[in-house]
């Protein structure tokens, strides 16, 4: 028995419910958003991923009604959001700040939703209840905002934002405020709660460890364009371009020339003195075109003898080591003065590790390690 | 047990300094014959001197913290409640022909000053009906002049928190600017301003609004217009500096959840500047409550107010004890706003604590 995949975005028939058709927008001479289109799917876990500034915010935000599309159009289950005002949008959003009322209690800041629904009283008293019940708030929710935890709080705006039970559920930089062990823990709570509601949820982030945890599909963004969509998988093991590739986890790029090698299999050219470097490759490439090689550090294995039948194999010196207690970074200097990073599980104690530095050493990758790159 | 060590220190230099100066001046006044007689001063200096520097260093740091904290208390003794004791010394005393115009004085002698007070005046209070009147309707007055204030003045401070971060330091200092100007003359202004012939009085019968000039000047609307003015940036300064605080993504997150923009700004934007405008509405009141240039110059022979009355009492009456006893019941009525003002300056330190 396999479970079935969850991958609406490969499937024609599935209807998107939110579809941003050629989307511009701009403040001023200022493009934040150029010609965007892309499709996000019910019940996805849709990561937007980009350096400050790139336009994840702005897209969000959008999406929430607080800002106008210049040009283009954004439909929500089929109908375009242009002139549904904030208030009357099935979507809800956790602010980077929380917005936690402060005046108002746990419970009265969960309720704010509902009540301007005119809900019951009896309505709305359950449905609290079953919010402070998936958020673990029960015992909070007489007490003010200033009056919790900054991880409590987090808690709070995302009960308020579910309250209402939106279609799609809007986060900006949820976990951005709470420490790295806080914010591992929060990163399963929110997955969790995402599966349970069945919510649509996208996320604005700048931590590419956090969009990778969280999401079903990254967005990697770059002023104002989407550079990238793919499950983490795909964005770490196959990016499509150089920036991908470096903004995403540590990479080595070497630059070189292509040259066919048979069957989507290529030689790159890539120094003076140093034998092409064979690599697979889907992407075609034109003879003598520049490419770029990425090469995760983890991919590649350092000896100090010369290992024998290795496909690719070059000769360095180790510059530096960086100790991260699981891993070990290898920064090792090649004799044309190019730095590749090789990164090693510690699986021996640091007692029994044999190589130190200044030494000669090794590095060897296979055909398929890395990626080739147009740009 | 600290504590109690470093006061008894503290009485110690303070008590030892005190007498130092005491002896000082009694030399000094008197012409004490030669040197010699600055001895007892010289004397206590130098015991101070010696247990000052036999003290150990925490205890040095403890009674100099003391005696920093001391200073607001001398400075709240000697302008506050040394003057009030003197106004209330004085409400106790009888009207005389004399200078000062009241009797007993400190120059009659302890005993004599004593037997000499009473309660006659707060007695005579009582019976004339003009000073209960007057107090009922300058509280009337200041009530419904900081209604009036905090009317024209929440929009005004909103617009101002709400302006481009480029024009906020510009409409703060236009809402100050008045302040360069005296009191009095902007007052005085207002005469010019409001009277039969003056400027609103001209420009409505230029625009044809009216064919009879508006009696304004010398009633009560006048004493209105006067007070709103003069005390608007009182109002104006709190509340915007509560609603500048404000985090805007507030009143987005109210209408992500379903307000529309009017219910946000009463559900969150109004309970959020709560304490500005508590603050904002004391600070009008409890200066309007006692005004006095403004009903006398703005005001008419039927504007009734406290303050006024007891300007009649001091200067146009010589009544210093009747005038002193308005004074005292002034500030009686007064010191239940203070104390809700700084309960809720209090609470909202707490709350941003």
């Amino acid at each position: 028995m396999s479970i079935p995949v969850f991958a609406p975005w490969n499937d024609p028939q599935e209807k998107p419910l939110i579809r941003f058709k050629n989307v511009t927008k701009r403040f001023g001479d200022f493009v934040a958003i150029d010609d965007l289109t892309q499709d996000i799917y019910a019940q996805e876990f849709f990561a937007l991923l980009g350096p400050s500034g790139c336009g994840k915010t702005t897209m969000m935000r959008m999406l929430a009604g607080f800002e106008k599309v210049t040009e283009g159009t954004i439909e929500l289950a089929g109908q375009d959001i242009a002139d549904v005002p904030p208030n009357q949008r099935a979507v809800n959003m956790m602010f980077q700040s929380y917005a936690l009322f402060p005046h108002l209690s746990v419970y009265e800041n969960i309720a704010f939703g509902l009540r301007r629904d005119k809900l019951a009283k009896d309505e709305i008293d359950t449905r609290v209840a079953e919010m402070l019940k998936l958020t673990r708030l029960e015992k909070f929710a007489r007490r003010k905002p200033h009056q919790i935890s900054g991880g409590q709080r987090q808690r709070v705006a995302l009960a308020r934002s579910l309250a209402k039970a939106p279609k799609l559920l809007l986060l900006d930089e949820p976990l951005g405020a709470l420490d790295k062990k806080l914010r591992q823990d929060t990163q399963f709570e929110l997955m969790d709660i995402q599966e349970t509601t069945g919510t649509t949820f996208v996320i604005v982030t700048h931590d590419q460890e956090e969009a990778m945890t969280v999401a079903s599909r990254v967005a990697v963004m770059d002023e104002g364009r989407i550079i990238q969509v793919a499950t983490p998988d795909g964005i770490y093991e196959a990016p499509n371009s150089v920036y991908v590739a470096d903004f995403i986890g540590d990479v080595n790029i070497i630059k070189g020339t292509a040259k066919a090698a048979g069957k989507d299999k290529y030689y790159v050219d890539w120094g003076v003195n140093q034998a092409p470097i064979v690599a697979n490759s889907d992407r075609p490439f034109t003879e003598g075109q520049d490419c770029f090689l990425a090469i995760r550090p983890e991919k590649i294995s350092i000896t100090k003898d010369k290992p024998e039948e290795a496909e690719n194999a070059v000769q360095g010196e180790v510059l530096d080591i960086a100790y991260l207690g699981n891993l070990s970074t290898y920064h090792v200097k090649l004799p044309d003065g190019q730095i590749i990073k090789a990164q090693t599980a510690n699986t021996r104690r640091l007692s029994r590790r044999d190589i130190t530095w200044e030494d000669k050493v090794w590095v060897r990758w296979t055909t398929t390690a890395g990626v080739l790159l147009e740009h | 047990m600290r504590q109690a060590s470093t006061l008894v220190l503290f009485f110690w230099f303070s008590g030892l300094l005190i007498s130092a100066l005491i002896a000082f001046f009694a030399v000094a006044t008197f012409n004490g014959s030669g040197l010699a007689s600055y001895l007892p001063s010289v004397g206590l200096l130098a015991l101070a001197a010696i247990s000052w520097l036999i003290l150990p260093l925490h205890f040095k740091l403890r009674v100099l913290g003391l005696a920093l904290i001391a200073v607001p208390y001398t400075w709240l003794l000697a302008l506050f409640l040394v003057p009030f004791l003197i106004v209330f010394k004085i409400s106790l005393s009888d009207i005389a022909l004399a200078i000062p115009p009241y009797t007993p004085t400190v120059k009659d002698g302890f005993s004599a000053l004593i037997q000499g007070l009473d309660f006659e005046n707060f007695v005579f209070l009582t019976t004339d009906a003009l000073y209960y009147k007057a107090y009922l309707s300058s509280l009337k007055i200041a009530v419904i002049s900081t209604v009036l204030t905090l009317l024209v003045g929440y929009p005004m401070a909103y617009a101002m928190a709400r302006a481009p971060q480029e024009w906020r330091a510009t409409l703060m200092m236009l809402v100050i600017l008045p302040f360069w100007t005296s009191f009095l003359i902007r007052v005085y202004a207002w005469i010019g301003i409001l009277s039969n012939e003056g400027l609103l009085n001209q420009f409505l019968l230029w625009t044809g609004l009216i064919s009879e000039p508006l009696t304004i000047l010398n009633t009560n609307t006048a004493v209105y217009i006067g007070i709103v003015y003069t005390y608007l940036p009182f109002m104006i300064l709190p509340i915007y500096a509560a609603l500048d605080r404000m985090d805007d993504s507030l009143i987005e997150a109210a209408e992500d959840l379903g307000c529309s923009r009017l219910s946000a700004f009463w559900l969150v934007t109004i309970p959020l500047s709560k304490n500005g405008i508590i603050a904002g509405c004391f600070l009008v009141f409890i200066p309007a409550l006692g005004e006095f240039v403004i009903p006398s110059l703005l005001g008419g022979s039927g504007t009734l107010m406290i303050g006024k009355i007891l300007f009649e009492e001091f200067f146009n009456n010589r009544d210093w004890p009747v005038a002193s006893a308005v004074a005292v019941i002034l500030l009686l009525i007064l010191i239940i706003p203070i104390v809700l003002f700084q309960k809720n300056q209090q609470k909202q330190a707490e709350a941003e604590s």
